[in-house]
């Protein structure tokens, strides 16, 4: 018998289910700024050896750090005309620095890699499933 | 009706059972509770027209794994072809941990720490105790809208953020336990002291978790905590009669009438402890429970143990450095070493403001003065117990001590 199947329904209780997660990476640029060459190294060396653990378990889709909010752009339309603003939407103690893209069965998983992201230990990451159009 | 109380049996003892298997069969919590609901609707005309079935819970099972296949089948526009008559059981998967059981599954999917406390509890006691919405609000004194919807957003948590229906892995195991033993003792808590409920005690809520507790050191019997948190509450609810006068007053543990307390609850707990301790696996819950059995132990209050017990908390604090745990080590002191040693700890405690708000805080102050004669500065610390107190059984209490303390 063939399994159902249906939208709406929790499938990844089926255990064979692909979920999308997007895992972001807060931190604070200002404290990252104090950083020395090497320390600096170290991080990306961390997240040099994170993407590639990731991409062999194969469930990397993408992702990419971002540069500092000081380079952040902010696009709003107003009153029918574009409204652009130097800066972030909103400053924060902490920033959005990069974000990965994983393919995992189910939030458990997702959780157990945002883990293990040097992320993790130097400020936070938030894990979104990700919605329509991914 | 004889045959509604017969089906509201199957749903207290087999109901968590069957729900927790037909989440799984349709990867729903919704539907799963509406084919269950629509078996017990079912039960009620057709036992009432054919006579009881021989086995009342597996005619439930069977019945509702049809209807939320029915109800799949429905839903879906092409039909299947070649459909079973009966839905035939499918075994479990293999699930990391290597202990296979629907409900353990469905405690750990409702306590999983991507939802938020509250929502937790309230899907727990949903699902697994079998409240209904309006019960779950009452025991959070909340309206009924209110936890509706909690458990409407948690388990839209669960089906779009894609939290698992399992046991999580080995590896894991030790913090969600946690989680769910956490969950367990709040709806204890809930049902032991009220913080509005006209009286003290919710009893049902009480059996609730340590049916739960239960259940949970028997599919995990190698988590030593599991056993020590069953022991807690079954010694803490052995008392529960003993603990409420008949004017609703809240009895202090050292005047209860120790005839009162359930013998063979009492001997459950300590075997519960026993079992738990023979694992070797030290931890809060099971401290928390020596120092329960050492309570019950005593024959009377003059009897109990209180050099053992203070070492007892001495221990629990360095589990869990909290002032709540503190303040209850600075009670046990005063009753080991002397009444001054326990005030000056209550005092240092206050001026570090941690407690600032729990009544506990200045009633046991109150009640250490009050033991020491020192009448008119107990009184006045029974006032900023009674200033904060909201359960209305330790309220009387506080106002009956208040009054002895000023008429002298």
């Amino acid at each position: 018998m063939k399994r159902p199947d249906f939208s709406g329904t929790y499938n990844h209780f089926k255990g064979h289910s692909i979920m999308k997660y997007a895992c972001l990476i807060y931190g604070s640029e200002s404290e990252m700024a104090h950083l020395s060459q090497e320390e600096m190294a170290a991080v990306y060396a961390r997240y040099t050896a994170f993407g590639k653990e990731l991409a062999e378990a194969g469930v990397l889709r993408g992702g990419s750090e971002l540069k500092p909010v000081s380079t952040a752009t902010t696009v709003r339309i107003q009153n029918g005309k574009v409204l652009t603003l130097d800066g972030p939407f909103a400053e924060t103690k902490e920033q959005l620095g990069g974000f990965y893209l994983l393919e995992v069965e189910n939030l458990e998983q997702a959780l157990a890699w945002a883990a293990k992201c040097p992320g993790a230990t130097d400020g936070c990451v938030e894990v979104r499933p990700l919605g329509m159009g991914a | 009706m004889l045959l509604a109380r017969i089906v509201e049996d199957v749903v207290r003892r087999d109901g968590a059972r069957i729900l927790a298997s037909l989440i799984r069969l349709t990867g729903d919590f919704d539907r799963a509770e509406d084919a269950l609901q629509e078996a017990y609707t079912r039960a009620l005309s057709v036992w009432a027209q054919n006579g009881l079935p021989e086995r009342p819970a597996a005619w439930i099972n069977t019945v509702s794994r049809r209807a939320a296949l029915d109800m799949l089948r429905r839903q879906r526009s092409v039909p299947l072809e070649a459909e079973p008559e009966a839905p035939t059981i499918e075994p479990e998967a293999e699930n990391p941990s290597g202990v296979e059981d629907d409900r353990l599954r469905l405690l750990f999917t409702c306590c999983h720490p991507a939802l938020s406390p509250e929502a937790r509890t309230a899907l727990a006691l949903r699902t697994l105790g079998g409240l209904t919405t309006r019960e779950i609000a009452r025991a959070f004194v909340e309206d009924s809208t209110t936890t509706a919807q909690r458990l409407v957003r948690a388990k839209k948590k669960i089906r779009e953020a894609g939290i698992p229906y399992e046991i999580p892995a080995r590896e894991a195991l030790p913090d969600r336990v946690a989680t769910v033993l956490s969950v367990i003792y709040l709806i204890f808590n809930e049902g032991y002291a009220s913080t509005e409920a006209p009286s003290l005690l919710r009893p049902d809520l009480c059996a609730e978790a340590i049916r739960l507790a239960r259940l949970t050191v028997e599919l995990l019997p190698g988590e030593a905590e599991a056993g020590g948190l069953l022991a807690l509450m079954t010694l803490t609810h052995a008392r529960r009669t003993a603990r409420i006068s008949s004017e609703g007053e809240l009895i202090p543990l050292e005047v209860q009438d120790r005839a009162c307390w359930n013998a063979p609850e009492i001997a459950a707990g300590l075997e519960a402890l026993d079992g738990a301790l023979q694992l070797r696996q030290p931890g809060p819950y099971q401290i928390q429970a020596a120092i329960a059995a050492l309570h019950v132990r005593a024959h009377s209050a003059a009897e109990t143990d209180w050099p053992q017990i203070s070492a007892l908390y001495g221990a629990l604090l360095q589990w869990a450095p909290t002032p709540v745990v503190e303040l209850n080590a600075a009670a046990a002191l005063a009753m080991t070493l002397g009444i001054e040693h326990g005030l000056r700890w209550i005092e240092n405690l206050e001026q570090r403001g941690e407690l600032s708000g729990y009544h506990l805080l200045p009633a046991a102050k109150a009640d250490l003065l009050r033991r020491a004669g020192r009448q008119p500065e107990a009184a006045l610390a029974y006032q900023a117990a009674l200033a904060l107190v909201r359960n209305p059984a330790e309220r009387r209490y506080l106002e009956r001590r208040l009054a002895e303390c000023s008429t002298r």
